[in-house]
Parts: C-alpha cells; sequence; structure tokens
C-alpha cells in the first residue's frame, strides 16, 4: 500500500444523500446516526425515512427497499432535498428503485460484493451495471463492502449472518468520513444498544472504523474525495434533532403542564405511521402519562373521551382509516363538550392505501367528517419540530372551548427528523384549567359567556352529580331536550363557539414575502419546507410571490379572507386532490387555484417552483 | 385526582333517584332493576360524587339520568371503552356500566370481550331481554332460534349467544345471573358483583312487555319458578325444587351435569355437587343449563379475584415514576444527544 497525502477536501454548500437498501439492511439506523453526527457538526438538515410497509420483504426485492435521504447544509435547510447528490446502494434492488432521483453527474456508492448474479436476478437487471456503461452519467465508487466488513470482524467470533448485519456500519464510516463527520457519538450509541452483546459492540465499532479508515487511506484517493460542509448560521441555543412523533408526544405533555392537569391518557390502537407516538408516551409515565393499547380505535377514543370526562387529558391518535372508525365518537366528544385531543398521522388512500407513505388527504374527514353539524378545532404541524408548540396549542384549545381539536401530521412528519432549538420550559405558556366545584346554580352545561365553553365538572366532586350523554340537551339546565327551538339555539351554539376560536389565535401573516402581491401560495402541514424554499428562489428570481402557511384549519384566522383578496393568485399546493383550495374558496369566494401532488412523497421544490413561474402573468 | 371526603348522611334508596321522569313503558322490568341498584347503593352507603354509571344506547342505557350520581350515556355498545377511560384517569372512583343485549353483545361485543378479558375494576350489569326494545323489536343476538320479529317474518335461524358462557370465554372473574323481579337475590348480587375488585358481570333476565313480553316465563312464572331454577351459593350443595330435593350431579362417566331426585329410592346426599364459585369449569357447566331439561343457575355462578387492569396498570406507572410530580420537562428535552450553538 502507497501513503500517499489526502487531497484536500472540497467544499459543498449543501448535500442531499440517500441510504438504501434491503428492508433488513439497517438503512434507518445508518441514515439516523449520519444525521446525528451531522446535527453535532453544526449543519442544519432535514431527513426523509423512506421504507415499505412489509416488515421484512424478501431479501433483494425491489418492493423491499429501504432508504433514509438526508440533506444537510450550511444554509437553512427545509426539505430532505429534490435530488439526490450521493446515491449508497446496499444491493442492486437499492440502486434500481433509487437511481431515478440521483442527479445526472451524481455520486453512486454500492457494495459489489452485493451485485450477485442472484441478487442482479432479483432486481430485474440483465447484466451487472457496476460493469457495463449503463452508469456512465454519475461517477461509481464500488468497494466489496460485504468483504471488508467479514474482514473487519474476524476476530470477534460473529456467525456470518451476524456479520453480514454490520456492513450497514462500514458504509457509515465511509459516509461520516467523506463529509468529516466525528463518530464518537455514533460508538457511543453501538455501546449502549449493545451492553449485552460485547463482542456485537466491538464487532460494529470496528466496522464502523474500517470504513472510516478505508477513505482516509484508500488508493483509489483521486475518485474518493472529502468533503467539507461548513455549519449553518443558526441562532445560539442548546439543540437537538427532534422528529414530529417527539415533538408532538412532547408537546402533548408540556400542554398538559400547561393547563394544570395532572394527567394524560393517551389511548391508541396499532397502525401505521401513528403506533410510534403510543410507543414513544409508553416511556414517559414519569411525566404523568397513562398509555392504553385499545381493543380498537372506537375503544381508543372512548377511552380518551371517559378520561376527559373524568378529569384528565384524554389523547387518541391514529392514521385516515383509524379516524374514520373514530369518527362517532368524535359526535359523542362534541355533543358532550369534552377536551380531547386526536393526533392524525396521514397516510396515503382511501381504505388501506399505502400505508407507510404520506399524504394530506385527510384534511376533509378532519374538517366535516361527521355525521350532523358537528363542528371541531383543526390544527397542523408545520415541520418535526413544529408539533411541539401545535401540540400545546391543541390541549389549550381542547381544555379552554370544551372541545375536541384535531392535530394533523403525516406520515413524513412522523419519522422526519430536524434540529430543534430546545424550550425553556419555565417560558412556555400557562392556561390552567378551573374544574367547575361550585353547587350553586350548577348544571352541566353552564357557559362561559366569553369562550361559550360549558363548565368542566368532574366526577369525585360533591354536589356536582351530573348526567350526559349524546342526546340534545336543553340550553338551560342541561336536561334532555327535544325542543325544536332548544336544537337551532344548541346547534349554532355549538358552531358560535367553535367559530369564535377565531378571535384567540394570531392573525395570519405570511411566512415569507409581502401581505400583497401577485402570488400567494397557500400551504399547510408538512409542505411548509417545499413551499418556503420555492417562494424564496422564485423571490429572488425576482417574481412578486409570498408563502402563507396555515397553522389553524378549523377554524380560520379571521383575516385570512382580507389577505388573501390581497393577491391577484392563489396557489394552494397540497398532497392530495385539492382540499384546502376547495375550502378557501368555499369560506372567500376567492379563485384559488390547486397544485396537487398525491404520489405518496412530499413536494420538490422544483415542482412548486415550476408552478409559480407557470402562473407568471 | 383525589375524592374530597365529607360525612354522608345515611342515604335511603330514593336519594339515589333523580328528578327526571322514568321513561320506560309501564310494566317494564327496568323498573325493577332501577328499584334493586337504588337499594343495594343504599345498602352500600355509595357516595354519590364517587359513583358514576355508564351506558350505551337501548332502552336500559337510559338509566344514568334515573340516578343521582353521575352518569354518562355515551353510545351504541362503546360504554366498557369510556368506562376503562375513567377508570385510568381516577381509578378511586366507583364505576358501573349498564348495558343490554344488543348493546353488549351485537354492537358492542368486542368492547365486551376485552373489558371482561382486562379485568377493568367495573360492574357490569346487562339487562338481557332478548329484543331490541327502543327500536321497536328486532331479534337479539340472544334471541332464540325461531324469534318472528319485524326483521325476521319467517322468525329468526340464527343461534343465540350465552351472554354467561360469553363472559366466562371472555375471562370474566366474576359472573353472576338475576331475575329482574326477584329482587332480593338481584340486590345482594349487585352487592357482591361491587365487591369484587375487577370486572363483574351481572346478567339480568329482564322482560320486555311490549315486544318480548314472558320470553322468560318457563323459569321466571310464580309456578314454574321453584322447579326451573337454581339459585346457587358458594360451598352448599346445587339443590333446587319446591321440595328442595331435586339435586345435580355429574352424570357418571361423562362431563355433563344431570339433575337427581334425592332421598328414598334416589341419588344420595353426597352424590349431590357442591357449588364452588372459583371453579371456573363448574362455571361453564351451569350457565349453559337451560329449561325443561335443566332448572336456569342463578346467582353468582363464578368469582375468582385477579388483580384489576387499573391497579396493575398504575403499579407499573409508579413504578416508573408516575406521580413523583414534578418530573423535569427541561430534562425529557435535554436528555441525550444535545449539542449547543454558541453566541
Amino acid at each position: 500500500m502507497t501513503l500517499s497525502t489526502p487531497p484536500a477536501r472540497q467544499s459543498r454548500d449543501s448535500v442531499v444523500i440517500r441510504f438504501a437498501g434491503d428492508s433488513g439492511d439497517g438503512m434507518q439506523v445508518t441514515g439516523s446516526r449520519f444525521t446525528v453526527e451531522t446535527a453535532l457538526a453544526g449543519n442544519d438538515l432535514t431527513t426523509f425515512p423512506d421504507f415499505p410497509a412489509e416488515i421484512r420483504a424478501p431479501a433483494g426485492t425491489t418492493y423491499g427497499v429501504s432508504a433514509f435521504q438526508i440533506q444537510f447544509g450550511a444554509r437553512d435547510v427545509m426539505t430532505p432535498g429534490d435530488a439526490v447528490d450521493v446515491l449508497v446502494a446496499m444491493n442492486p434492488a437499492a440502486l434500481k428503485v433509487e437511481l431515478k432521483d440521483l442527479r445526472v453527474g451524481g455520486t453512486i456508492v454500492a457494495d459489489a460484493g452485493a451485485f450477485t448474479e442472484r441478487n442482479l436476478a432479483k432486481a430485474g437487471f440483465p447484466a451487472n451495471p457496476l460493469e457495463d456503461r449503463s452508469l456512465a452519467p454519475y461517477q461509481v465508487l464500488t468497494f466489496d463492502i460485504t468483504r471488508l466488513t467479514t474482514d473487519a470482524v474476524k476476530d470477534f467470533g460473529l456467525s456470518t449472518r451476524e456479520a453480514h448485519r454490520c456492513r450497514n456500519m462500514w458504509a457509515l464510516g465511509l459516509m461520516l468520513w467523506m463529509y468529516g463527520r466525528d463518530r464518537q457519538a455514533t460508538i457511543d450509541w453501538l455501546r449502549r444498544k449493545f451492553a449485552d452483546h460485547a463482542d456485537l459492540a466491538r464487532a460494529n465499532v470496528a466496522v464502523l472504523n474500517a470504513g472510516h479508515a478505508f477513505g482516509e487511506t484508500a488508493e483509489m484517493s483521486e475518485h474518493l474525495v472529502g468533503y467539507t460542509v461548513p455549519s449553518a448560521p443558526v441562532e445560539p441555543g442548546r439543540y437537538r434533532t427532534v422528529s414530529g412523533t417527539e415533538a408532538i408526544a412532547w408537546g402533548l405533555i408540556a400542554g398538559m403542564r400547561a393547563a394544570g392537569l395532572e394527567k394524560m391518557v393517551f389511548a391508541g390502537y396499532p397502525i401505521t405511521p401513528a403506533s410510534l407516538l403510543l410507543h414513544t408516551l409508553a416511556n414517559l409515565k414519569s411525566h404523568g402519562v397513562i398509555t392504553f393499547q385499545a381493543e380498537d380505535e372506537i375503544a381508543a377514543i372512548g377511552a380518551a373521551i371517559g378520561a376527559a370526562y373524568a378529569g384528565a387529558l384524554g389523547v387518541t391518535s391514529s392514521s385516515g382509516p383509524g379516524i374514520a372508525l373514530k369518527t362517532e365518537m368524535l359526535g359523542l366528544a362534541i355533543a358532550t363538550e369534552l377536551p380531547i385531543v386526536v393526533v392524525d398521522s396521514q397516510r396515503a388512500g382511501p381504505s388501506t392505501g399505502m400505508p407507510t407513505k404520506t399524504e394530506q388527504s385527510d384534511l376533509f374527514q378532519a374538517v366535516h367528517g361527521r355525521n350532523a353539524d358537528a363542528p371541531l378545532a383543526v390544527l397542523a404541524a408545520a415541520s418535526a419540530s413544529d408539533g411541539f408548540a401545535v401540540a400545546i396549542e391543541a390541549v389549550r384549545i381542547a381544555t379552554k372551548y370544551m372541545t375536541p381539536v384535531i392535530l394533523l401530521s403525516d406520515a413524513y412528519l412522523a419519522h422526519a427528523a430536524e434540529p430543534w432549538r430546545l424550550p425553556d420550559a419555565a417560558a412556555l405558556p400557562r392556561f390552567p384549567v378551573r374544574f367547575h366545584t361550585d353547587p350553586d346554580g350548577f348544571h352541566p352545561f353552564l357557559r362561559n359567556p366569553g369562550t361559550l365553553a360549558r363548565a368542566w365538572a368532574v366526577p369525585g366532586t360533591p354536589g356536582l352529580e351530573h348526567r350526559i350523554g349524546g342526546l340534545e340537551k336543553d340550553y338551560d339546565t342541561g336536561h334532555i331536550s327535544y325542543d325544536p327551538e332548544n336544537h337551532a339555539r344548541m346547534t349554532r351554539t355549538r358552531v358560535a363557539k367553535i367559530a369564535g376560536i377565531a378571535n384567540d389565535i394570531p392573525l395570519q401573516q405570511p411566512a415569507l414575502g409581502e401581505d400583497h402581491g401577485a402570488v400567494a401560495v397557500v400551504g399547510w402541514g408538512s409542505t411548509y419546507g417545499a413551499i418556503h424554499r420555492a417562494v424564496d428562489e422564485a423571490r429572488e428570481d425576482g417574481l412578486d410571490v409570498s408563502h402563507i402557511h396555515l397553522r389553524y384549519l378549523n377554524p380560520f384566522p379571521r383575516n385570512l379572507g382580507d389577505l388573501l383578496k390581497r393577491f391577484d393568485r392563489v396557489i394552494v399546493p397540497e398532497m392530495n386532490n385539492g382540499q384546502l383550495v376547495q375550502l378557501l374558496r368555499a369560506a372567500y369566494l376567492v379563485p384559488a387555484e390547486g397544485l396537487s401532488k398525491v404520489e405518496g412523497k412530499p413536494f420538490k421544490v422544483a415542482e412548486i417552483v415550476h408552478a409559480i413561474e407557470a402562473k407568471r402573468t | 385526582m383525589t375524592i374530597t371526603t365529607i360525612t354522608d348522611a345515611v342515604l335511603a334508596p330514593k336519594d339515589y333517584g333523580s328528578d327526571q321522569e322514568v321513561r320506560w313503558c309501564p310494566g317494564c322490568g327496568d323498573y325493577a332493576i332501577l328499584k334493586a341498584v337504588q337499594k343495594a347503593l343504599a345498602e352500600l352507603g355509595a357516595r354519590r360524587e364517587r359513583t358514576v354509571f355508564v351506558s350505551g344506547i337501548g332502552c336500559a342505557a337510559r338509566f344514568p339520568y334515573y340516578l343521582s350520581t353521575y352518569g354518562f350515556h355515551t353510545i351504541h355498545g362503546r360504554a366498557p371503552a369510556i368506562a376503562t377511560g375513567i377508570k385510568l384517569a381516577n381509578p378511586e372512583l366507583d364505576v358501573w356500566v349498564i348495558t343490554g343485549d344488543g348493546d353488549g353483545l351485537s354492537i358492542g361485543g368486542n368492547h365486551m370481550l376485552h373489558v371482561l378479558r382486562r379485568n377493568v375494576d367495573l360492574q357490569i350489569v346487562l339487562f338481557n331481554n332478548e329484543i331490541y326494545g327502543l327500536t321497536k323489536g328486532q331479534y337479539s343476538p340472544t334471541s332464540r332460534r325461531g324469534t318472528q320479529s319485524p326483521s325476521t317474518p319467517q322468525g329468526s335461524v340464527e343461534y343465540p349467544v350465552s351472554a354467561c358462557a360469553f363472559a366466562l370465554g371472555a375471562g370474566a372473574r366474576f359472573v353472576a345471573r338475576a331475575v329482574d323481579t326477584q329482587q332480593a337475590e338481584l340486590v345482594e348480587l349487585l352487592q357482591r358483583a361491587h365487591a369484587h375488585h375487577g370486572a363483574s358481570f351481572v346478567e339480568v333476565f329482564q322482560n320486555c312487555v311490549v315486544f318480548n313480553d314472558g320470553v322468560f316465563d318457563q323459569f321466571t312464572a310464580k309456578d314454574a319458578a321453584p322447579d326451573a331454577q337454581i339459585h346457587v351459593e358458594h360451598g352448599r350443595p346445587l339443590m333446587f325444587g319446591r321440595n328442595g330435593d331435586r339435586g345435580l350431579r355429574l352424570k357418571p362417566g361423562t362431563l355433563a351435569l344431570e339433575v337427581v331426585e334425592v332421598g328414598d329410592g334416589g341419588a344420595r346426599p353426597q352424590d349431590i355437587l357442591v357449588h364452588d364459585e372459583t371453579n371456573r369449569a363448574l362455571a361453564q357447566l351451569l350457565v349453559a343449563l337451560e329449561p325443561p331439561e335443566f332448572p336456569v343457575a342463578l346467582g353468582v355462578l363464578y368469582c375468582n379475584p385477579a388483580p384489576s387492569y387499573d391497579a396493575e396498570v398504575y403499579a407499573q406507572a409508579r413504578a416508573a415514576g408516575f406521580g413523583r410530580q414534578p418530573a423535569d420537562l427541561d430534562a425529557l428535552l435535554r436528555r441525550e444527544g444535545t449539542w449547543v450553538v454558541e453566541g
């Protein structure tokens, strides 16, 4: 081996890497560890895990490919990136599936050892693409990662299968070297993860180090170049990476504390991609959380309603098909005016649809999807970290207005991670709940004249024994009533209560650009990053365009109609077939135009830029 | 939350009634059950403020409106789910579930299965009238084969479910059965159900005077009852009959019961089975007894306590630090993997 001076590292402003392999190859772990080391290096970043619904699809098949994409950079990174700069392909199927997103001139890092005849055939390659000219538009770096891994662990007495499972650490080590990342946090993590299997811990660390050392010493160094990506200018403070699921879990706890409630009862039924929230909260009992895995979606929301009735914060969570099952219970929560929070991690549908793929197609369901006139509040998280503030706000509105609140997240946000500047708990909002305790003149539908919220009187309180239910109540006594005028009054009161929340939320401001002009791009939920970046680019190109992003979907902020009317055109990108656009048109009679994407994947920035430029008049 | 302790005056059964006019059909068996529940509450000295009645939908589900305790009239079949949430939020509350054969065994069968299996500390009273009353008389999951109803004009071809057999199959640790009009026994069973920690299941045969009048006459009519009912009591021989001389014994060489006469020329007293309410196999034999060959078994058929779900959930939660407030939110957010960007 010839020792040579490593070439100087080249500088990059931002990079998109996609790790892809078999669903058993540990690509999600690889991506997550790269994310942590990248965050620690001070880059801004956004990630996009993309994996199949099959837990272990047959090895080597295209439908078993699991991928993890990360964009990181020296500037504000708001999306996982449109085009991939570096594709790490652990087998032929991964190359087959993911190549289409690699930019021309991009880099392929492939495990040549996995490009066997058998795997090539499974992926549908007639010939080995690493050996013919089919990958000529790209820079191809091939290593026999399988053999290099086996060599690295030969002293640890691992089985062939165990050794094979360490391959991802070799790839990770190489990529950490390539971008000048430290690997100590990953070494520490491996030692914790395999605390009970010291041999596996040592083997994984050895493989990680081997991948890293390979980069430093490789003879092919004219091809294998290291890069630097300078850290992003960010506000001072303490940071961590956070996924949408974690942010919502912690936000719910913060909201419970802000409301002065002693406990949260979180009830869920397993469903992709919402189960993560149940798993996360099941480990947070010391923060006042009781979790309940119910027998079905209906029982889960039923338990949340029962808990709210008994004075706890009742929370349930699901995805589209499960939310549909909860519909009747939502009606009960509306009729009995009990505060619950329902988190909907939307996925592609209808019906079972594509369980692991993202979509924003439950907006109609959230706003309108119930029998009768049954309004409730609907909020949406715009990014992974935004889930924290939105969850707190959901608890505030639920408890202040005695109403169910639906918090819309989606499959992308559930898994996506980004750096988050940690708030100071002492500085979070406070909105203490006051349970009703005074028997004088009490009935359960006594209302706060300001908010129209009914009294929250919980079992255990002497003198306030009362009965509630789904039957219509008399406005003045809370007893069952079939009186026609009373029903009209109660219906209007329920509507007015939810509409009144508009007076208790911030006025809508543009997220970027002026509050008037030629074009407004209006979004909600996880499209925030893509829209923001697209509008930013269009403005740099001199276009008169603003980004408006809605957190409050029911009710809308009270100035929203006026704001939209100050733009010549309104474009509404959504990962559905056009739902917000219809709500806006119905509410404000504005000629909003939809931009729909229903492919189970987030928008690319370029798709939105293209739409803005096409609207140029 | 903590329950405020106050010293109540001793309450009479009528003190557990609400100011609402009872709107069941005149002569409905529900009146008798309401009376028995109020009497049981009085005898238990139940505190109204810490007692909650939860119901689903149906005639029986109106029950909470007629009591002066806390009450929640929920939606069809789902009372067990809501009651579970109430117990998880506040295990100190005394929670009753009122349901019917349609509510609890048809639309809500799944919840009934799981609330019993989990052993949530609730008293579940299922009013079985073998008919959908509130929707005007359709056959129910407990209706006998051949039941003519608006939806089965030629008679139902379905086989009915046995409420108590279902409960035992679901893993219920307390299963009892009573007749609406047999007040003394009903009141006693409700008290037994209340004393049991865990899910207590009580089936009450309840006569619907409008749509299914007399459906239980075969064993509830005054003249038929003595020979068609057996009132089981833990530790006592399984004897019945107007002269108290009939008994149940294991049919030799089989796993089936048979009715025998005890005394001269009949079976020996020591052949008669003694009721053991902790014996699930015996309970399964008892719930299956049907007239005319057998008497209907009433009383506590099975009682074999185990820790309740809510108690176990809280034990685990406390072991994980629940209740040691205030947990530190800042520490949660900062527990690992953070970094500082200097200003």
